[in-house]
């Protein structure tokens, strides 16, 4: 961990303006924030440990345990929700077993709302890992992810 | 560009990107490469061209023709017969809904007819990526004459010509905040341009970052040499990968180009921009907060009173923040005069307003119009109305700070006091069509739900208030309203408005009184009667199989995640009450022609009996 | 320095420049509701309580809002009721309600508010419903914490960054999950504390109370024995025995502030393993003696080690002054150099 995090820090002054670009490049670096991470930038950074946890905390981008392989955010915008978001998350929270937030037990998939991605002519959007999916209905998900499934299989 | 050259514009925003624009575009490229015609067309991308709704989207030009719909199966039909033959592609055109006539050209659809293209001028025409297709259209003429004048008060004064306010949403005057910047003490200031865009629905200022990002990047170099800031951060929401990318593609060419960086054009003016990628908070989207952010702390608004951003902003120097928009539009009002623009709009706002259209209207996208057309012209004119037959309801402007205005306001003109008049507010620019299947109390508790996750949890008002206004709210869709909750829901909303430290909690309850205003019978027949109108709130609906329609096919039961459809084949089905979760996949899942399942709200042993 | 003239709800107010008009009120005995201010803090203006109504501005929070010349205040009017009073039934609502039991009882600055503005019955019973408990954190050995009762005003966060500048602990998540807690939310001892309990003095509510509670009978003015410091101290004492210390804002070395040691190491003077007289070893063991006799023996022995075989290791408990003597007696009586001092308290 010691050298991924030095390698990060490199490209860093150490001032404490930097600590956001920093989480997220750690974050990039190891698909969470492991709290020996934070220590190190708090250190690298001479910022109070509780400041790094504080700012952490309050961004939506962190987070502090691993994802699954693959991310399944709903977008819950507001074109989204008129169209039926709502159902569509129920429906993926169906056929994963997961409720939003969480992660499956087989470490495939995290499933995340996001407040809109902005395809709002797509509405109801969903992406995995980044990739759009719109105009969906709760069948359409089931589909989704069953077509996943036996693509990786 | 060459004359007599044909380009092929490849739309590739975000939505058509999800289309698979990218591939299109790549096929499309190695046609023509293979073809006699390579070297007289070029193929180009281009950033969101509007007409999101019919993408993916291809555009042939100088003839403007629209190709909508578009897969990478018809690129052989457009490059053979439209580029060879000269035949346009009849299928892959848009078709009046009407007449069911093709239109060939994007000037011909309606969608297009109402709009006025300024801002997104460039948007749809250029290719974001290349900065000599900027420069093409002129840009960076504008920096370039500014910084052969003395000092910034000319530009002040176009601005102040011009009469732009802000595009924030808030909508203060642009050369107020100019002029306190470059009247604040300090030898160094700041330019910081506001891309947070994070209200649900909202996509502007993400289509102007991908689409023309020089504009942006010219229009904080002018406010930098103005006001005398030599840094200038852009604050992007990373959930906008696309925007970041072409944002830094654009720095990189506009430094090599030395049109940023030490010594502009040789001026003797220095000016760099960096980007500063949001972290997630939609409360960083205030001014205040947002600077804190950049500064690497936790974004949480500085109470009032408190000096103004352009006195103690960013690292506690002057700052001048302005959002995408009006950094985009400096560029065109310097270009133009001040005066010319300020022909454009109403009398106190000016200009044209640009709308990320959404939700239950045919035509989605990005549209651009002149202040004070009506909201009716945009939604039916541009919007092409509301889809598959259904009743308008409500429009939403103003996201999660704005209201919702009932059809009695369709003919309200768009400007900041208009709207902020009838209870809504222009925010920074989503406009949700909803039709007669919205609920709205549902959709106050939408909204309400957004503001209580984004509350940043500082003053108690917002953080408290949200949260009780949201569970009253749920309770009220779940069927569980009390008699006065109305009342409650008034006095908290407007002691929340009055009471909250920042501008996200001053208008948090916005969504909750604007729809008590206009929809307080949706409100009572949930709260008295225990139904829902719209036949939307989960708990207050159910389903059942109409016995004369059913024809057994059992698509329904295959359907039904629960198992809570009974019947033989070719017999009529039976939805188990107790077992059914009101998911509504039988009612999709059973053919259009026969419609068999029916949603009903209200107490079942009355038969039914819907509003 | 410039005075401002001022009304105060129709009291004629005259404050200097810099004042704000919470404070100009306080001084002049008036008081005006309020929760997250604290007089040696900055102000942050999150609890909105301190709400007024300024003729020609509207409503203010006057925790921030400097005194002018002219200015009609008022504390009362209906914009003020009704911003201030949702808000405390907000805040009552997310809050325990076991008030005969919490130790901040009569001393809770929530129940002075809520005395104060009152409450709107049939409101705040439909606002108060069951809530979820979030863990009590009872790691520190001298305070605890019940994030049901905090109302997070900031005042301990405030407290450890501005004057303790210790930053164990901060602000954490946002919205209605903040939680006031230090580095991955571990429990209090745990994190960088140093248990100085600035934070819990502050607590304006039952969100942060020592562990040993018991209220004193009397209060004793003193000055802390533990180091060369000199802080005064309020020692709390029941039944002959010391209950509690708190810092006394009223000494000038001090302002009433103490660290770990003052505040809670107090219990030593009661213990029975406390030594109350000298002891001597004699045959291996050691007998109690009276200090005449122990301290004959110490000048004998000393003056069997006159020079460089003797050496003195002073004490940060000492002042100043005594510690001078220490060494003034080692250099001209024992005539060495040899003296350390441990000052490492």
């Amino acid at each position: 961990m010691k050298e991924r995090l030095e390698q990060v820090f490199s490209a860093h002054a150490g001032t404490s303006a930097e600590l956001i670009p920093i989480l997220q490049q750690v974050q990039e670096e190891f698909g969470y924030l492991p709290e020996e991470a934070m220590e190190s930038i708090a250190r690298f950074l001479r910022v109070p440990a509780s400041r790094v946890y504080a700012v952490a905390s309050f961004y939506a981008q962190f987070r502090f345990s691993p994802m699954g392989r693959h991310k399944v955010s709903v977008c819950t915008g507001t074109a989204c929700h008129v169209k039926g978001a709502d159902r569509v998350l129920d429906g993926v929270e169906r056929v994963l077993g997961v409720s939003e937030g969480e992660t499956t037990e087989d470490g495939e998939y995290t499933l995340e709302t996001v407040a809109c991605i902005g395809c709002c002519g797509l509405a109801p959007v969903l992406t995995i890992d980044d990739e759009a999916h719109g105009r969906l209905t709760p069948q359409g998900a089931d589909r989704l992810f069953a077509k996943g499934e036996d693509s990786r299989q | 560009m060459k004359k007599d050259t044909r380009s092929l514009l490849v739309c590739q925003g975000s939505m058509c990107i999800s289309g698979k624009s990218r591939a299109i575009q790549e096929a499309l490229e190695k046609k023509v490469a293979g073809t006699q015609m390579d070297g007289d067309v070029e193929v180009k991308l281009i950033g969101c061209h509007g007409f999101c709704q019919q993408g993916p989207l291809v555009i042939v030009e100088p003839e403007a023709t629209c190709y909508t719909g578009v897969t990478v199966e018809d690129v052989d039909d457009i490059v053979q017969s439209d580029l060879r033959d000269g035949q346009v592609v009849e299928r892959l055109l848009f078709h009046d809904p009407e007449t069911g006539s093709p239109i060939a050209s994007y000037h011909d659809i309606p969608f297009y007819g109402a709009q006025t293209k300024l801002l997104l001028r460039h948007c749809g025409l250029i290719n974001p990526e290349d900065i000599d297709d900027y420069l093409g259209v002129g840009g960076y003429e504008a920096l370039g004459s500014v910084l052969e004048r003395p000092d910034g008060r000319e530009v002040l004064a176009e601005l102040k010509a011009s009469q732009l306010r802000g595009r924030g949403g808030g909508g203060f005057p642009a050369w107020r905040k100019w002029e306190a910047c470059l009247d604040a003490d300090g030898d160094e200031k700041f330019v910081v341009c506001n891309a947070d865009e994070g209200d649900p629905g909202a996509f502007m200022d993400r289509s102007i970052l991908e689409g023309d990002p020089h504009a942006v990047l010219e229009g904080m170099s002018i406010a930098g040499f103005t006001v005398g800031a030599r840094k200038g951060y852009i604050y992007v929401r990373a959930e906008y990968p696309l925007a970041v990318e072409r944002l830094r593609v654009a720095i990189d060419q506009a430094r090599r180009r030395g049109y940023l960086g030490s010594d502009i054009l040789g001026s003797g003016f220095s000016f760099d921009v960096e980007v500063f990628l949001g972290a997630g908070a939609f409360v960083c989207g205030e001014s205040t907060a947002l600077t804190l952010s950049i500064e690497g702390k936790r974004g949480l608004p500085k109470a009032a009173p408190r000096p103004r951003t352009t006195e103690v902003g960013l690292f506690d120097k002057p700052t001048l923040l302005n959002n995408v928009k009006t950094f985009a539009f400096v560029p065109l009002i310097l270009a133009q005069g001040g005066e010319w623009f300020a022909r454009i709009g109403t009398e106190g706002s000016k200009g044209t307003a640009t709308f990320a259209l959404s939700g239950h209207v045919v035509n989605c996208g990005l549209i651009e119009v002149p202040m004070g057309i009506t909201l009716r012209k945009i939604i039916y004119e541009i919007g092409g109305g509301v889809p598959e037959g259904k009743a308008f309801k409500a429009v939403q402007t103003g996201g999660p700070s704005g209201g919702c205005l009932p059809e009695s306001f369709l003919d309200t003109p768009v400007d900041y006091d208009s709207l902020l008049q009838a209870g809504s507010m222009m925010g920074s620019g989503g406009m949700v069509v909803m039709n007669e299947d919205t609920c709205m109390v549902d959709v106050a508790r939408y909204f309400l739900q957004f503001t209580e996750r984004e509350s940043c949890g500082q003053c108690v008002h917002c953080r408290l208030g949200t949260k009780q206004m949201l569970t009253i709210l749920e309770e009220i869709t779940r069927g569980e309203g009390k008699p006065g909750d109305v009342e409650f829901l008034v006095q908290i909303g407007e002691a929340v408005n009055a009471g909250s430290l920042c501008g996200l909690g001053q208008s948090a309850a916005n969504p909750v009184l604007t729809t008590i205003r206009y929809f307080l019978d949706e409100y009572e027949a949930h709260i008295v009667e225990g139904r829902c109108p719209a036949r939307s709130c989960k708990a207050l609906i159910s389903f059942q199989i109409l016995p004369d329609k059913c024809i057994g096919c059992m698509l329904c039961a295959k359907a039904c995640p629960v198992d809570a459809i009974a019947g033989e084949r070719k017999s009529v089905h039976v939805i188990d009450q107790g077992k059914c979760i009101r998911c509504g996949m039988c009612e999709e899942a059973c053919p259009s022609r026969y419609s068999a399942v029916e949603r009903t709200s209200g107490s079942l042993a009355e038969g039914g009996e819907e509003a | 320095m410039r005075v401002h003239d001022l009304t105060i709800d129709g009291v004629a107010v005259s404050a200097p420049e810099g004042t704000t008009v919470l404070d100009a009120a306080r001084k002049k005995g008036i008081y005006i509701p309020h929760l997250c201010d604290r007089p040696d803090l900055k102000p942050v203006g999150v609890c909105r309580m301190c709400t007024v109504e300024v003729e020609g501005k509207g409503l203010v929070i006057s925790c921030k809002t400097p005194v002018r010349d002219g200015m009609v205040v008022r504390t009362e009017s209906e914009g003020v009721s009704k911003v201030r009073q949702v808000a405390l039934e907000l805040l009552i609502a997310d809050h325990d309600s076991d008030c005969l039991t919490c130790a901040k009882d009569t001393n809770c600055s929530l129940q002075r508010v809520a005395r104060h503005v009152g409450v709107d019955s049939p409101r705040l019973a439909r606002i108060r419903r069951e809530r979820d408990r979030r863990p009590l954190d009872t790691s520190n050995p001298f305070f605890d914490f019940d994030p049901n009762r905090c109302i997070l005003c900031g005042i301990c966060v405030r407290t450890c960054d501005e004057l303790q500048n210790i930053n164990a602990i901060d602000y954490t998540f946002r919205g209605t999950k903040t939680l006031i807690a230090g580095f991955g939310n571990r429990p209090r001892i745990e994190t960088n504390c140093e248990s100085c309990g600035e934070c819990v003095v502050r607590c304006p509510v039952g969100a942060l109370v020592p562990k040993d509670s018991r209220q004193p009978s009397k209060l004793v003015r003193t000055i802390c024995s533990f180091c060369g410091c000199g802080c005064g101290m309020l020692l709390g004492v029941r039944d002959g025995e010391i209950v509690s210390a708190a810092g006394d804002f009223k000494n000038p070395a001090s302002r009433g502030r103490l660290c770990v040691k003052g505040r809670y190491g107090y219990r030593y003077v009661n213990s029975p393993e406390r030594l109350t007289t000298p002891l001597v070893k004699r045959d291996g063991e050691f007998i109690p003696v009276g200090w005449d006799e122990a301290l004959d023996l110490v000048a004998e022995k000393f003056s069997e080690s006159m020079g460089d075989s003797f050496a003195t290791i002073a004490s940060a408990k000492c002042t100043n002054e005594e510690n001078y003597v220490v060494q003034k007696f080692t250099r001209v009586v024992m005539g060495t150099n040899n003296i350390d001092h441990c000052a490492r308290l």
